[in-house]
């Protein structure tokens, strides 16, 4: 590690010219959400993230609400990269909507002629969420919805759709990663979802 | 030429179309600046805060199209302080007063508020086209206004605004007899248009020409629209998000392959890659691709795509193209002019997107290269110096290096050489951002060969004050220069005093400049602004007695014919 805290050395942020000595700053590596921190991160200026603005925040804040992709310690300095607000935010958009009022997700039912959207944040966990789909399709069910995750025997399973893209199982994570990842919500054959319960 | 009657050497000056030789004839003698004013139609405002408003309008009474900018270009970056200036209103007021034939209004980096958008509007019924790029301040019921009362618009064009969005009705304050739209652009705005409103707008422009959509557009409503003008040049799509399996998809596919005449599209928000395909029949004739907004495509959906337009003049992607997929550039593309590559992973740790390799590809495959914007992780001296040669014909060359001062990971040197290469094979090169581990030596490259350069923009690079110096004695026509976070200081900044007479604006923040040194500038240069911003926090000792000895945050320095502006908030400081 040596040679790299060399280089390392070289390459970091300070105040002085480089060549000084000016005094180490204390690398006070951040990693949240279990990212491994690389090498990298220690050479930002954390004498700058010091005098950061509100601004600086407010572009780590998107991440931080998450919980999931957080920036790593490199971020924290003010107006790097020379990425225009616009720009950032649309990327992040997503992830925004999320936090403003309401996040409306599609519910589509197998076999319904129509879809119908809810909005997740009007309900408190999953217990609230099966009763509203139940209330809101029984109309079109022939049978009950599922009490606990997947369980053979009922006729249908609530699926989602996450952010990857992936068809999900709901109920397995923590209701708040769910609604922050969840996109669409589809309710499936009991048929078709007997492969995902039965995993268990 | 004084032998000619007027109306002749106003013809004459009818074939000079840059502002810049309008401005040089009119210096000539008083004769030819009296024609040159009275007949100029367009007027470029490169710094709001040069020059007053009334002054402007007194000078080209007969001015038909204005152009502001604002901010300066830092604050893009969130470096100039919100609440900075940069105000649409003033100029508004005195077009409004001084030049009722205005037709066309350009603002870049202002705050326009509602309330001028509605002055505007009023005063200006006959507003041929409203321009608006990276504004603030203003709400959709600003544009309710100028749709209501500008009743022959034929250009409305919001580019990266930040926009309240407070109703979908004003789409629907265009007039049935509004029927002269050539160009709308709203795809900065975030919330819902009324659809209806828009198809039945877009029916009744036979002219339309360019339309950009936003994310809140269906793809329903998307292929309403472009059946009703498959005529379209320029197309920014909505959200594309529709299953592959469905009617709907059909039906967009066969709208897409009627729009013979589309040569630029954008958009792409929240699309499925499986729908890329329903684009691909336009792809051979598209001049322009932006797909940069486009975060869930990946490379290789980017590489398919891509693979169909041979005729790309200029390509906006994001770096999840990878540096295989800029090969496929390289060997498909080759009328590329312009490319951008911007990160889609801004806070990422390190899956590396695109690097050197990328570069050089399309370096060796697009020799018409002539401007770049290109966010990668990492840079070599090598790689620049085959860029150099593979495309001397750069005008603009932006090279963001995501990690600040890394040097050459091969070689473990500074970029310096690399650059330099730039610098002395592209002689037209009229900008050029920096990045990546710099010493003063690349300042010598660019003073000594940058003879074209006109806008230089520097970040964490330099050893000392000579860095700076070989700049401002060296590039001629140097008009723009901003600097961030480099170690220059009194001694720099005080060299060539003269030079910044000559320039538009220079920027400095994180820097070694002091006051003291801001005060002997504006000392000696009363024709210059020298704006100190410090926003500092109440235990910041600038609020009690600042010593000279201080060193300033952030500084802006501008020439100007307005002296200090009156209007400026408490944190800046016109020294």
């Amino acid at each position: 590690m040596e040679a790299a805290g060399e280089s390392l050395r070289d390459t970091e942020l300070r105040l002085g010219l480089p060549g000084t000595d000016a005094p180490e700053k204390p690398a006070s590596t951040v990693t949240r959400g279990g990212k491994r921190a690389l090498p990298e991160d220690d050479e930002e200026g954390y004498a700058k993230s010091n005098k950061s603005s509100s601004s600086s925040e407010e572009e780590q804040g998107e991440g931080d609400l998450c919980g999931h992709e957080p920036p790593a310690a490199k971020a924290q300095v003010v107006g790097w990269p020379p990425i225009r607000s616009y720009r950032k935010n649309s990327l992040h958009a997503r992830k925004v909507e999320g936090e403003a009022a309401g996040l409306y997700v599609k519910v589509s039912m197998d076999g319904a002629p129509y879809l119908r959207k809810i909005d997740l944040k009007g309900y408190k966990g999953y217990k609230e969420l099966r009763e509203a789909l139940d209330d809101m399709f029984k109309c079109f069910s022939l049978g009950e919805f599922p009490r606990k995750e997947g369980c053979s025997g009922s006729e249908y399973a609530i699926t989602y759709e996450d952010k990857d893209g992936d068809l999900m199982l709901v109920g397995d994570v923590p209701w708040e990663m769910f609604i922050s990842s969840c996109r669409r919500l589809r309710i499936m054959n009991g048929s078709e979802a007997r492969g995902l319960g039965s995993r268990h | 030429m004084t032998y000619f009657p007027d109306e002749v050497v106003e013809h004459i000056f009818d074939f000079l179309v840059s502002h810049r030789d309008r401005n040089a004839v009119s210096t000539v003698c008083k004769a030819w600046y009296q024609v040159e004013r009275l007949s100029r139609r367009s007027v470029f405002v490169g710094n709001c805060y040069s020059v007053l408003p009334e002054r402007v309008m007194t000078r080209f009474p007969g001015m038909k199209c204005l152009i502001v900018k604002g901010k300066p270009h830092f604050a893009d970056f969130n470096l100039v302080p919100h609440d900075w200036g940069g105000f649409a209103l003033p100029w508004i007021e005195a077009a409004a007063h001084g030049c009722p034939g205005l037709e066309e209004l350009r603002l870049k980096r202002m705050v326009v508020s509602d309330e001028s958008l509605e002055l505007l509007a009023r005063s200006f019924p006959d507003l041929k086209a409203l321009v608006l790029i990276s504004c603030e301040g203003f709400s959709t019921d600003g544009l309710a206004a100028i749709a209501t009362h500008c009743r022959s618009l034929r250009e409305l064009d919001l580019q990266e605004n930040e926009v309240e969005d407070y109703g979908r009705q004003w789409l629907s304050c265009f007039p049935d007899s509004c029927t002269t739209l050539v160009s709308l652009n709203f795809s900065c705005l975030k919330g819902e248009v009324n659809a209806g409103a828009l198809e039945r707008l877009v029916a009744r422009c036979p002219s339309l020409r360019g339309l950009k959509l936003n994310r809140a557009v269906s793809v329903e409503s998307l292929t309403r629209i472009l059946d009703r003008a498959p005529q379209l040049v320029e197309l920014g799509t909505g959200s594309l998000t529709v299953d592959h399996h469905s009617e709907a998809y059909r039906r967009m596919i066969n709208t897409f392959h009627k729009c013979k005449l589309l040569r630029n599209l954008s958009g792409f928000w929240d699309v499925d890659p499986r729908c890329l395909q329903s684009v691909y029949p336009v792809c051979p004739n598209l001049t322009v691709l932006n797909l940069s907004y486009a975060p869930s495509i990946q490379g290789a959906d980017q590489v398919k795509l891509i693979r169909h337009c041979f005729k790309l003049q200029k390509l906006w992607v994001l770096d999840c193209i990878g540096d295989k997929g800029l090969a496929v550039v390289a060997s498909t593309c080759k009328q590329l002019q312009e490319l951008r590559v911007f990160p889609s992973d801004i806070y990422g740790t390190g899956t590396a997107a695109v690097t050197e390799e990328g570069l050089v590809a399309v370096s060796s495959g697009c020799s018409k290269m002539n401007s770049l914007l290109y966010f990668c992780h990492q840079m070599t001296n090598a790689a620049l110096i085959t860029v150099a040669k593979n495309c001397p014909r750069f005008i603009r060359f932006r090279l963001c290096i995501l990690d600040p001062g890394k040097p050459d990971p091969i070689t473990n040197q500074p970029l310096d050489e690399g650059f330099g290469a730039i610098v002395q094979s592209c002689k037209d090169l009229r900008r050029l951002s920096l990045s990546g581990l710099l010493t003063d030596k690349v300042f010598l490259y660019i003073g000594e060969y940058a003879a074209r350069l006109e806008m230089l923009s520097i970040a964490f690079a330099g050893d000392s004050d000579k860095g700076m110096i070989y700049v401002l004695n060296g590039c001629k026509n140097l008009r723009k220069l901003e600097i961030r976070d480099s170690p220059f200081g009194d001694a720099a900044l005080l060299e060539n005093v003269g030079k910044y007479e000559t320039m538009r604006s220079l920027w400095m923040s994180s820097c070694d400049v002091t006051l003291g040194g801001c005060k002997a500038l504006a000392a000696k240069m009363p024709r210059l602004n020298v704006e100190v911003i410090n926003e500092g926090d109440e235990s910041d000792e600038m609020e009690e007695n600042p010593s000279d000895a201080h060193k300033v945050e952030k500084m802006y320095v501008y020439r100007t014919l307005a002296g200090p502006r009156n209007e400026a908030p408490d944190f800046v400081w016109t020294l």
